[in-house]
Formats: C-alpha cells, structure tokens, sequence
C-alpha cells in the first residue's frame, strides 16, 4: 500500500513512516499543506494520512482542492480537536475517516488499511469467508450450508466484519460504524457482542473464523 | 471631554436642538400668517369703507357742485371717529376736512397711498400715518379721503412683541429643559459606563444601577446585567475547571512517571521491561480517557457544545443504548431491559445524550448487581412527563444513601462501595454536566431497592431556560 502522510510534527512524522514500514507499507511525507496538495496530486496513493492543522495550507483545505479536482483518494484525517462537531466538519470537507489524537497506531493502521481496501473492491451482495456466506439483500447466514440465525445488530457486526475480511477491525471502528456512537465506553462492551456471535458462528465448526488480534482488536479471517 | 462638551454631544440634546428649531419655526410661521392675514384684512376693511364713501361723496358732488360737497365733508369731519377727509382746490389749497401736512405730491397721487399727515384741530400734535385715496373731481378739485392706520400699526406692533417674546421663551425654556433632561440621562448613562468600567478591570461582581423607572435605560440596564451574571458564573466555572484538571490529572501522570522510574531502577530483564512499557501504555489511554472526558465535561459546563443540536428521539437512543450494553449486564448476570414504546422527541446533541445514558447504565452494570441473591434488573426507561423527557436508568443494586447522592455527582468521586472498581470516576459527572446544557439536570433517586438515575430534559420545542 503506498501513503501519502502530511504531517508537520518531525518527530510524530518520522514515526508513522517508521511504523507503516515495519508492516510492509510505503509512505511518502509531505510537512505542510501545499507540499502536500503537491505530491498528492502527482502521485498515485492508496491512502492520504492528514494532520488538520499544517503551516501554509491547513489540512481540510488540501483534501477539499482535490475533491474539487476529482481526486477520490481516501483521505484519513489526524486532529487534535476529537469533538463530534469537528468530526463532521472533517468528513463534509471530503476526508473519508477521523481520528482524534492521541491515537494508537494499531487503531490508525486498521483504519488505513479499511479505507484501502474500500477503494478496490464493488459492491458485492455475498461476502463469503471459508464455508461462512452472508447474504446482504436476503439477510441470511449459513456456514457449511446449515443457517444460523442472527439478531439485526448481530448480523451487521457480521456484515462489517466480513466486509473487512483479513483486515483488523478495531472495537472504535466497531463502535462507530455498527452502532453509530462516537464515544468511548470505558468498559469491554464490544468484546461481549463479538463473543456472543463467535458462540454464533464458531461453535461446533472445526475452523475459528473469528480471531482476537491482541492490542488492537479482531478480525475475520479464514485460517488456511 | 469637559462636561459642557459631553452634554452637548448627547443625542438627547441634539434631538432637544432640533425639536426646538422645529417648533421656533412653526411659531413664527403661524404668527407671521395671523399678523399677514390680520393686516390685509384690516385693510381690506379700511379701502371697502374709504370706496363707499368716496362714492356717497362723488354723489354728493355731482347733485349739488363743490359748495354742496364742502359741507358735507365739513360735517363729517367733525363728526368723532369719522374718516379722514380733504378737498382742496387744484392748487393745493384746502376747502374742507380735517387733515393736514401730508407728504408731498399725494394729492397728485391717484389711487391709494400710504401718507403721514397731522389732524387740522391739532397742529402741533403727533403725526398719524394713514391709508388714503385721491378722487380726481371735474374743474380740478380734488377730494381725499382716508383712514388712519393706527390700529393695524398697533396689532402689528402687539404681533411683533408676541413673536418676540414668544420666541425668546421658547429658546430659553426648550435649552434650559434640555440641559437639564440631557444632563439628567448623562447621569444615568455615566453611571453605567463607570460601572462597566470598573467590572473591566476586574470586578466580576460590579452590575449596573437600576433606577426603578422601568424605562428603556432600565431595561438596558437589567439585560447587561443578567449578562454579566452569565460571564461571572462562566468565569468561575472556568477557574474552577481549570483547577480541577490540573489537580486531577497530576495524579495519574505522577503515577505513571513513577511507574517508569520504578521500572528503569529495578526492571532486570527484557521481560519486565516490556512489561512495564505495556502498563506505562495502559495507564497513558486511562489518562487520555479521563482528559478528553474532563475536556468534555468543561465544554458542556461553558455551554460550547450548543451547536449540532437537533430534534432527535430519546427513546430511539434508549434502545441503542440498552441494546449496547445488553450482553455485558447479561454476562453479570444481571437482566437488562429497555421500556420506551413511545416516541420522546428531544432537541439537543445526539452524542452527548447518548454518551451521558451510556455512562448510567455502565454504571449501573457496575455497581447495580443484584443484593443479596436477589433478581438484578436494570431497567432503561424514556418517557414524557409533563414538558420535560425523563430518561431514567432503574438498577436493584445496593443503590447510594441520601447524603452521599449529592457528592456522588462530582469529579473523581468513589463512594465506599465503589473505590475497588475501574474506572475514572466521571461518568455521573460527565453526565450531570450533559444534563445541564441541555436546559435539564441530573438526579439520583432511590429506586427501593437500588438506585435510580434520571435525566431530565426539555421537550424538543420547548425554550431551554438558560444551563
């Protein structure tokens, strides 16, 4: 995956190219917002990784000017200011996904790699995972043929989660796509979601399809 | 600026000045207009009488030749309060009448003139102006006849008088009035900038005088100071804020500096080292948690959080959150259920509504088990009452004593029977502060057994009164 981070911190900078590069991404960096504009506008990125305030141009104006050129790159927005309202403004100005600083890098990876992938693929009505096929118009699930039966929200954690399929998902990217809340419940909520539909879709089958990723969150992945 | 000039500049003298001009010209206007009319008509008088004698005169003459009109106009002019009269042959020399000394070259003069001329019985006496008119008579007599102007002169001297007087009073009242109403407002208006001036410097709790006149300064008055009753309460709060985060964030960050001095000083292999790494991360996300949970809390405090609020349904939240948290309150054993049938329209911040009942029922989860054995219910509730929308999360746990209920809300606060839970202890804060810029508060109530904490709010559409 080849990024694109503007960020004018050295040592913030520095350290998410060093980081992306031990997982096997390249990222590129740019330290303020026309330089920015600049390279994003040449080069051809999966993903833009950008600060919100940048010397010279901030970064919703950079991903605004693209927008407006028609460059659809998925855009993720780095900002100290995490209200909801600044979300907003965020995601109206063309960025793709929001996150509030400080963050965690397995959270900012797993979303990095969530908006690449969400540039490839179609829309597709079957995800399949192994022998587990969900079925998005007719809302049905079966693994190895036999159907098992979900509550609503647990099939959209399904869905979300097939969706994603070999991608970490992380409990906030959870949080706010599955049930639309932006806050930060101090207890394991999610984690009694997700095992209540392992018991679901695990149980009983050979194969765990369903994994915890210590330190960051799950996936869904077939193991062979 | 000296005094003087301060008044002057006021607009309520300015608007004095110039009601005063206006109605300086309207008296003169309307004095001048009586003195014109009352002139023309007076004259108009005079000529109308002056004509009709001429004519019973010319008459006269012509029946009976100029003996017959000299005793005629003999008679006449004796008569008191009579015209003026004079008939002169055409040399100038007078027959008849009884004026005299009139100006030069009138009898030449026809039609009518304005003449000085003096009463033939009184020779030496004043000289009177009059109105006059020359009748040319055949054989070149000539016969004037006229009225004295006294008393249009007389009514346009009292005129004159009256503008004047008039005039003069209006000037000198309409200043002296407005000097002293300007000055009056001055006073007031003088008052309030010193007022707020002194507040400026520093007095937060300065406010302005009320003069109890219920006028427009008053209300003025009474505005600005509700205002700053706003700006103090906000300052204090900040003041407070500020001191609360830096008390209450010292202390983790103490910890955990300590944590990794303890480490540095006795950690002995890789093992521990990483191990004290992760617990320095672990103790540095509850501290970003518990931050960005202060920041939250000031910012409802100070009213930031005003915009983005719209018309949403409490009980659509109710069962989100409910839903949420359903299988953690499950795994404990404990039974959660959500009773909001009807819709509960409310108007303020979805995330923050969401995040503040979010907050009671994890804390119900926590601290509500069931006592004793006993069934452990929580119970979720969003209904109407009246014009507020109660929002209510019930637990059967070992609830909160009356007196603690209060310090329960504060920052940072485990009651006894909480300190050896996780958390940061902001939640109730956190959701008593939501409460409040919504317009609505917070209260703890005893649900028999356990606790029961309601959020209480406006109905959408109602005017929140000020948090």
């Amino acid at each position: 995956m080849r990024l694109l981070i503007i960020e004018d911190d050295r040592d913030a900078a520095d350290y998410l190219v060093k980081a992306f590069r031990e997982v096997g991404h390249v990222a590129d960096l740019a330290v303020d917002g026309e330089e920015g504009l600049a390279h994003a506008l040449d080069g051809q990125y999966d993903v833009l990784i950008v600060d919100r305030m940048l010397p010279k141009l901030d970064g919703l104006a950079v991903i605004g000017t693209l927008r407006s050129k028609g460059i659809e790159t998925p855009a993720l927005i780095l900002s100290a200011l995490g209200q909801v309202d600044d979300r907003v403004r965020g995601l109206r100005a063309g960025g793709d996904d929001y996150l509030p600083k400080p963050y965690s890098f397995s959270e900012l990876l797993a979303r990095t790699e969530a908006l690449a992938r969400r540039r490839g693929s179609r829309e597709e009505t079957v995800y399949r995972v192994g022998d587990l096929e969900l079925d998005r118009l007719s809302h049905q699930v079966t693994r190895a043929g036999d159907e098992i039966v979900l509550q609503p929200r647990e099939f959209r954690l399904l869905e979300y989660l097939m969706k994603h399929a070999g991608q970490v998902v992380t409990r906030t990217m959870l949080l706010e796509n599955v049930w639309d809340y932006h806050f930060d419940p101090q207890t394991n909520v999610i984690d009694v979601h997700i095992s209540r539909l392992r018991s679901k879709i695990d149980k009983g089958f050979a194969q765990a399809l369903l994994h915890t990723v210590r330190g960051a969150g799950y996936m869904i992945r077939d193991s062979k | 600026m000296t005094a003087l000039g301060k008044l002057l500049r006021t607009t309520a003298f300015k608007l004095t000045l110039v009601y005063l001009t206006v109605f300086a010209l309207f008296a003169v206007f309307l004095l001048a207009y009586f003195a014109w009319n009352t002139r023309r008509l007076i004259t108009e008088q005079i000529t109308q009488t002056v004509d009709a004698e001429i004519t019973g005169l010319a008459e006269q003459y012509r029946q009976g030749g100029i003996r017959r009109l000299v005793f005629v106009v003999d008679a006449r002019s004796r008569r008191p309060g009579s015209s003026l009269y004079l008939v002169t042959t055409r040399a100038g020399e007078g027959l008849a009448g009884n004026v005299g000394s009139l100006a030069t070259g009138i009898l030449e003069t026809a039609g009518w003139t304005e003449t000085a001329y003096r009463r033939l019985d009184d020779p030496d006496g004043a000289e009177h102006h009059a109105l006059v008119r020359v009748f040319q008579l055949p054989a070149g007599f000539r016969l004037l006849v006229g009225r004295d102007l006294e008393e249009r002169e007389r009514l346009h001297d009292i005129v004159l008088a009256a503008g004047r007087w008039s005039l003069a009073i209006v000037i000198v009242l309409g200043v002296a009035g407005g000097f002293f109403v300007t000055r009056r407002v001055l006073k007031r208006v003088d008052a309030m900038t010193e007022t707020t001036r002194k507040i400026m410097d520093g007095d937060l709790a300065g406010r302005l005088p009320i003069a109890g006149t219920g006028d427009e300064l008053d209300r003025l008055a009474t505005n600005l100071n509700a205002m700053l009753e706003r700006i103090e309460a906000l300052m204090h709060g900040l003041k407070e804020v500020s001191d609360n985060i830096a008390h209450d964030l010292k202390t983790p960050l103490t910890r955990l500096r300590n944590r990794c001095e303890e480490a540095l000083r006795l950690a002995e292999d890789e093992s521990q080292y990483r191990a004290a790494l992760e617990s320095t991360i672990e103790e540095s996300e509850a501290l970003i948690r518990t931050f960005n949970a202060l920041l939250m809390i000031a910012r409802a405090e100070s009213g930031q959080a005003r915009d983005g609020m719209i018309d949403f349904d409490a009980a659509e939240i109710a069962r989100g959150v409910g839903e949420l948290y359903e299988p953690l309150a499950d795994d404990k054993g404990i039974h959660l259920k959500v009773e909001a049938p009807a819709a509960t329209l409310v108007h303020g911040n979805r995330e923050l509504i969401s995040q503040a009942l979010a907050n009671l029922v994890d804390n119900a989860i926590k601290y509500g088990g069931g006592m004793n054995g006993a069934e452990a219910e929580i119970v979720v509730t969003a209904r109407g009452e009246g014009d507020r929308i109660l929002l209510a999360v019930a637990d059967s746990g070992s609830g909160i004593p009356p007196p603690d209920r209060s310090r329960a809300v504060e920052r940072f606060v485990r009651l006894e029977q909480s300190r050896s839970q996780p958390g940061s202890g902001l939640g109730l804060s956190l959701a008593s502060a939501i409460a409040r810029l919504h317009g609505g508060e917070l209260k703890l109530e005893d649900n028999k057994p356990g606790l029961k904490t309601v959020i209480s709010l406006p109905r959408a559409g109602a005017v929140p009164s000020a948090a």
